[in-house]
């Protein structure tokens, strides 16, 4: 289907009332792709919008293929697939053009709200389609309330934890990846297109994309990461680390200390002027454990110190911890984990 | 060129906060620069003297006492400050979004306007992109590399697993600086001293026709983040412990 000409958009009327608790009818998701399709984080953020919106969830998808997505994301209660495109061939390099084609989408379905992964790309996008939309607007939540119409987040790089309410609709926000656990809720979807009639104010355009060298997994999206802090003493020791990581399926981080050191590129620090990521295992080997670097990893589920220091601050502040040497109990711990996926 | 900087009075990043009443916290703490509107204000003092020309004006909405940042981002090197005065530390985005907007309006004609990516109390992650559209300007934020050649500016923004976006966007333009745009420099004792008697004009919020109630999110609830405890420290040889490790996190279900 192509949509009629779009109506005037209605911008979000910021009266007192809560716009997210009155009418919880359609709740949209935008779906991020990556090389591999769709990526993994989406799913929570589909768990956590699905809870008590029922059955009205729409997952748009921009230039991409509602109908190939179809099948993925109806697992977890998506109703509705829209692939959102605009009359333009090269959309991907204009992000003003697709968060002009999302927020007509917004208005089109009458989305009361509308999430996102809290990726550089989610994050840019959602921001965009706010602000045009003169919406509220939460980046990196940890939870969401549908029905209160409330979200928390991390403020104080986060040492506090804030509790806001949206008011108006509609409401947009992001969500920390890995901040909620996939949970499939199988549902029937329909897919269909939107063409939006927007036109690109032509002002921003990608001219260009450098891949990082690594082409390794990102670590905002990992669900495991092993970091070398200071204590790797080399770039060249971070392969001990990889080498762990491969078998665990995680990404690899670095303190800052690694960083300005030289060990390590800034593209793999964790902290508060890094990387903040929650993934649900996160193993810091050699890392002493600053208010800093905690601020970008606090929120995962499960934190592993390895250490040599028996007063290490980090001990006082994770679930589980390794007194002794890194560079032995690192090898142990492949070894260990090599040793568990064999068949028995 | 005449290129403003916004900058945020924010509680230093290693301060320890306690909440007061709910939903604030007590402003007896040490307080800086926004780290990421350090960045902006340094890019702008080196695109100015470079350009050979104009002004740069650093701009802040806050309490009477963000005067003291703004004072310390003139000593990197911009030539007069505004203070926007508000008697609110957390102000909405949108409010501030328009605050600023209706400053630099007041002000004169921007070609650039610098900010950070995010202020680091209550991590907002959008007024850039609300003070463009309020100004009807294009915006790129997360901004680690920024080259001014005539009407338009040419920079990389940090997208996943360590990629780099590089984008074209015409001038006038909002954009959000983050590390690695540049190294802020350490301001000397003559700079220090030049930015005491620099000019700050302070405009109380009123004026600007705003009330402070634009906001469109409110703050129900600022608590302490629950710190997790001593960790469990695991017993035995470095072989013996990597395998109870293994067995607590299948246990976890995390592996
Ligand atoms: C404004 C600001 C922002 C910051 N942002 C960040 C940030 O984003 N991310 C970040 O990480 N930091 C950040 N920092 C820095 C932070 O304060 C710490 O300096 C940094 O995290 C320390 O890194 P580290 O733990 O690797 O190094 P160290 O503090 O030097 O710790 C090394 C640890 O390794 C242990 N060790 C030594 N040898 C071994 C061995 N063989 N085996 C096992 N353990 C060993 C030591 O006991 C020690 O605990 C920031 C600081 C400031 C002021
Ligand atoms: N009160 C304020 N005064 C001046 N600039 C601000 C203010 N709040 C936010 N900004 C700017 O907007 C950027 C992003 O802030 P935020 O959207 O709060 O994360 C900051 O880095 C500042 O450059």
């Amino acid at each position: 289907m192509t949509a009629e000409p779009l109506p005037a958009q209605d911008p979000a009327h910021l009266g007192g009332e809560t716009g997210a608790t009155k009418r919880m009818a359609n709740i949209g998701i935008l779906i991020e792709s990556g090389a591999e399709g769709i990526k993994e984080t989406n799913f929570g953020v589909i768990t956590a919008a699905r809870r008590k919106s029922g059955g009205n969830l729409f997952a748009f998808i921009i230039d991409g293929d509602a109908a190939a997505a179809k099948a993925v994301l109806e697992t977890y209660g998506v109703r509705k697939v829209v692939g959102v495109t605009a009359p333009a061939p090269d959309i991907q390099a204009r992000p003003e053009l697709q968060a002009a084609a999302l927020a007509a989408a917004v208005t089109h379905f009458e989305i009361t709200g509308l999430l996102g992964v809290a990726s550089p790309k989610g994050r840019d996008l959602l921001a965009r389609v706010a602000a045009s939309l003169d919406a509220p607007l939460v980046q990196d939540c940890l939870k969401v309330d549908m029905d209160e119409g409330t979200v928390t987040k991390s403020h104080f790089s986060g040492r506090t934890t804030a509790t806001l309410r949206l008011k108006g609709s509609p409401w947009v926000c992001s969500l920390r990846p890995n901040s909620v656990e996939p949970v499939p809720a199988p549902a029937a979807a329909t897919a269909e297109n939107f063409q939006a009639q927007t036109v690109d104010p032509g002002r921003v355009c990608v001219k260009d994309v450098k891949k990082s060298g690594t082409g390794a997994t990102d670590l905002a999206e990992a669900n495991i990461i092993l970091t070398g802090g200071r204590a790797i003493g080399s770039s060249e020791n971070y392969q001990m680390l990889r080498e762990c990581a491969e078998v665990l399926g995680a990404a690899v981080g670095a303190s800052r200390a690694a960083v300005d050191a030289g060990y390590a590129p800034h593209s793999m620090q964790v902290g508060q002027t890094g990387k903040t990521v929650s993934p649900k295992l996160y193993i810091a080997c050699g890392v002493s454990g600053a208010v800093q670097h905690f601020a970008g990893m606090k929120t995962s589920k499960v934190i592993v110190a390895i250490n040599n220091d028996k007063d290490a601050p980090i001990f006082g502040k994770s679930d589980y911890g390794i007194l002794g040497d890194m560079f032995e109990v690192v090898p142990a711990l492949t070894e260990a984990l090599r040793k568990r996926r064999q068949p028995k | 060129m005449r290129i403003y900087v916004c900058v945020k009075h924010v509680p230093d990043t290693a301060a320890r906060i306690t909440v007061v009443g709910g939903t604030g916290f007590a402003e007896t703490c040490k307080f800086i620069v926004n780290p990421y509107d350090e960045y902006a204000v340094e890019e702008a003092a080196r695109l100015s003297r470079k350009d050979g020309g104009g002004e740069v004006i650093v701009v802040t909405v806050g309490k009477e006492a963000a005067v003291a940042s703004l004072r310390a981002a003139l000593a990197l090197g911009p030539q007069r400050g505004i203070l926007v005065k508000t008697d609110a530390q957390f102000l909405d985005s949108r409010t501030t979004g328009l605050a600023l907007k209706k400053a630099i309006e007041r002000d004169g004609a921007p070609d650039l306007i610098l900010t950070g990516k995010q202020s680091v109390d209550s991590e907002g992650m959008q007024t850039p992109y609300r003070l463009a559209q309020a100004l009807g300007m294009p915006v790129v934020s997360d901004v680690v590399k920024l080259t001014v050649e005539g009407r338009r500016a040419l920079v990389e923004r940090e997208v996943d697993g360590g990629g780099r976006e590089v984008l074209e966007v015409g001038l006038p333009c909002v954009i959000g600086a983050t590390r690695g745009l540049n190294e802020p420099h350490y301001p000397k004792l003559p700079e220090i001293m030049q930015a005491k008697k620099k000019e700050i004009k302070v405009i109380p919020m009123a004026e600007l026709g705003l009330s402070g109630d634009e906001g469109c999110t409110e703050i129900v609830q600022l608590a302490a983040t629950p710190e997790r405890g001593q960790a469990r420290m695991l017993e035995g040889s470095a072989r013996e412990k990597v395998e109870q490790l293994v067995g607590l996190l299948e246990q976890e279900n995390v592996l």
